[in-house]
């Protein structure tokens, strides 16, 4: 580069021949210098900031691009990072307490045709009619030769079905891959898990979602991705469950009754073991609800949890504790129980017009079922301390079991506990609670007097609930309902080894209009077994049972519910791994004999 | 200088550039492998799901009830009952091991064998 001298020595002499001041062509030179400088510098700095804006613009625009990609396109599975765990169906299953599947998936087909690419619709609609008779022939032709572009035609698939249809070979008959709901286990324990359907359909896939029961009140945690597909365990037993239902169903049968129920309860833990309600349906194939009548009449109606009955004498032993644990009596306290007893317009009579008084023990109160014994002792409790015992017991409000058909049933008791309601309270009417009320509020008051809250999940520890009665208290009630079983009206219900203790109540059904029926009847037994060491609370409850083995029907439950009790503990508690305790003879009695 | 330098730039860049493309076409190779693995899993896992709902479905109570019913002759299975407990004090204790004969030597004491030999 040629620099440009500041003192040129031509111009130099020139100025100085013309006497001007030479200095200043060199103040001029560096002046034109460094503007020559100042516009190289901003040129470079000029194209400095070119280059970065060119560069930012570049990043930011891949940094948009990229966003609107990610946007705009479909989502895909990582595919280098993810392990083995991400392919799971889409439902967990239900398995009982020991791991034995309640309810699973399978793969299957749906059906679905695109008329406008259907080639011989008549043929197609009548091949479609002969594989499934449900269909109509001339319905399916009107829809393939109308305007519809799509239509299901079936839901479900067998693969036999999915065979024929193919062999039909037309192409505008189309399968969808779907995931069907299966209860291998048929009715058994039916109304437990309720039933599935599908939710939003697709053509590649379909929502499962739970419509009853447990696959209802689960459904989140059923259909959650984060459990990565664990299953529900539910504490019910299958082998019990299988043992229970054969013997009640034998029963109801046997004892000519229109229903029955029963729950089997762990009296620590408040796991429900079994849960049976006859009649009862296939959760495969869900009956539809009915539209007209009484709801309770269908097989869905699930009578041990919705089932809200009078449960009659079974609540004498809650009056009886309570009094029991107020101190004002003891078992062998004797007690008015002169019959009939009148309280204002009200007759209060036992049963059959029976007179078990003028005096009763507290013991033979119980055993004897003196209608009038309870009731005195009742209004000494008072109303308002009755009720708040009963609530305690958990009968004023639904039970907090694990289904979602518990909140609707809740316990119906009138609105102002007048002394009349305690009276009726006190033995059972008046008051109407599910047969889940009741193994809960007897698990609660014969385990040792903690709390029990009825479940329908597996648990391994169980914290003791809130103290209800005393441990005493809760040993003195067990006596008392071991000697119902002993020489009282349950007689039939003892079983060897297995120490049954329990209580039977029977009241009549009420009318839709007011009053009750005299020959129709809720029977029910509330048992506990053993009663030396309660392990076992059972309710079996009998709907407008007889059994006609006699002269004339007998409808109490001491003829109906305690036998099918009494065949169902002998069943279910070997399965549950209960040893029988072996009975010793009574050996004070032998020595007085020997006196 | 320069120029080896340049040269050797240029031709590491090459290398690289090989290197890549080779590196992706192996990647691409393996996630295929592993999208056939997947799809491997998600089969078996089908399979296996639908073996457990037969399991699940031929070991269903009603049937083993009426499989024990139909092969009673040759079973005798029947419900447990509270008699099938016992106690461990009630089991017998197995019979005491008899001493072991010495059978070298023996002296024949009959003539059966005699009979049996042709």
């Amino acid at each position: 580069m040629i620099r440009t001298p500041l003192r040129p020595l031509a111009r130099i002499l020139r100025a100085r021949e013309t006497g001007e001041n030479p200095d200043a062509i060199e103040a001029e030179n560096l002046r034109l210098r460094h503007e020559a400088q100042r516009d190289r510098a901003r040129m470079q700095a000029e194209g400095r900031l070119l280059v970065l804006s060119v560069f930012f613009f570049c990043a930011f625009g891949v940094v948009g691009a990229r966003m609107g990609l990610m946007a705009a396109s479909v989502p895909e599975e990582p595919r280098v990072q993810a392990g083995g765990t991400a392919i799971v169906a889409q439902r967990a299953d239900i398995v009982d307490r020991n791991g034995r599947v309640l309810a699973t998936n399978m793969f299957t087909h749906s059906l679905y045709a695109q008329p406008p690419l259907m080639i011989d619709k008549e043929k197609a609609a009548r091949e479609l009619a002969k594989i499934f008779p449900e269909l109509d022939e001339q319905k399916l032709l009107k829809d393939f030769t109308g305007k519809r572009k799509f239509l299901w035609i079936r839901k479900k698939l067998s693969p036999e079905q999915k065979q024929a249809v193919h062999d039909i070979g037309d192409p505008g008959l189309l399968f969808g891959p779907r995931e069907m709901r299966l209860y291998p286990n048929g009715s058994l324990a039916a109304h437990i898990l309720g039933g599935a359907s599908f939710g939003r359909e697709g053509v590649h896939s379909a929502e499962v979602i739970g419509v009853a029961g447990v696959e209802r009140a689960f459904d989140d945690y059923l259909r959650d991705p984060a459990e990565e597909g664990r299953p529900l365990q539910l504490s019910i037993d299958l082998t019990v469950q299988s043992a229970v239902r054969e013997v009640l169903y034998g029963g109801m049968k046997l004892m000519n009754a229109k229903g029955a129920a029963a729950v089997l309860m762990d009296v620590h833990t408040g796991e429900v073991l079994s849960m049976v309600s006859l009649p009862d349906f296939d959760p495969n194939d869900r009956p539809p609800p009915l539209l007209k009548g009484d709801p309770a009449d269908s097989p869905l109606f699930n009578r041990a949890l919705q089932g809200v009955y009078e449960l009659g004498s079974t609540f004498k032993i809650f009056t009886v504790s309570q009094a029991m644990e107020m101190g004002m009596v003891r078992p062998e306290t004797m007690v008015d129980a002169n019959a009939p007893m009148k309280w204002g317009r009200f007759k209060i009579h036992e049963f059959q017009n029976h007179n078990y008084g003028p005096l009763l023990s507290v013991t033979d109160v119980i055993v004897k079922s003196s209608n009038v014994g309870t009731a005195k002792i009742a209004l000494r409790i008072g109303g308002e301390r009755q009720k708040a015992f009963l609530g305690e017991l958990g009968f004023l409000q639904p039970t907090p079991i694990e289904m979602v058909e518990a909140p609707g049933a809740a316990p119906i008791y009138p609105g102002n506990w007048s002394e009349i309601t305690t009276i009726t309270a006190s033995y059972g009417h008046g008051i109407a609670a599910s047969p889940m009320h009741l193994a809960a509020a007897y698990s609660s008051l014969l385990n040792g007097g903690t709390r029990v809250v009825p479940t329908l999940l597996r648990r391994n520890t169980v914290e003791k609930g809130k103290r209800i009665v005393s441990e005493e208290t809760s040993r003195a009630a067990r006596e008392m309902l071991r000697q119902v079983v002993v020489r009282g009206t349950a007689s039939f219900g003892a079983v060897a080894g297995y120490e049954v203790a329990g209580k039977t109540g029977t009241a009549n059904k009420p009318k839709g209009n007011g009053g009750y029926y005299q020959d129709k009847n809720v029977n029910t037994f509330a048992s506990v077994f053993p009663a030396s060491d309660p392990k076992y609370v059972l309710i079996v409850t009998m709907d407008e049972a007889s059994d006609t083995s006699g002269d004339e029907p007998r409808r109490t439950a001491g003829w109906t519910a305690v036998p099918v009790a009494a065949e169902v503990i002998r069943r279910a508690a070997p399965l549950l791994g209960l040893a029988p305790i072996i009975e010793t003879p009574d050996l004070t009695a032998v020595r007085h004999t020997s006196n | 200088m320069k120029s080896v330098f340049f040269i050797l730039t240029a031709l590491s860049v090459m290398g690289l550039a090989f290197w890549a493309y080779q590196e992706n076409y192996r990647t691409q190779e393996s996630l295929r492998i592993v999208d056939r693995l997947q799809r491997d899993i998600g089969d078996r896992r089908e399979a296996i799901a639908v073996l457990k709902a037969e399991w699940a479905y031929l070991n269903r109570p009603a049937r083993l009830r009426d499989l024990a019913a139909l092969n009673f002759d040759r079973l005798g299975l029947l419900p447990l009952v509270p008699e099938q407990f016992a106690r461990v004090d009630e089991v017998a204790f197995p019979a005491p091991e008899l001493p072991a004969m010495d059978l070298t030597g023996t002296v024949m004491t009959s003539g059966t064998n005699e009979e049996q030999e042709p």
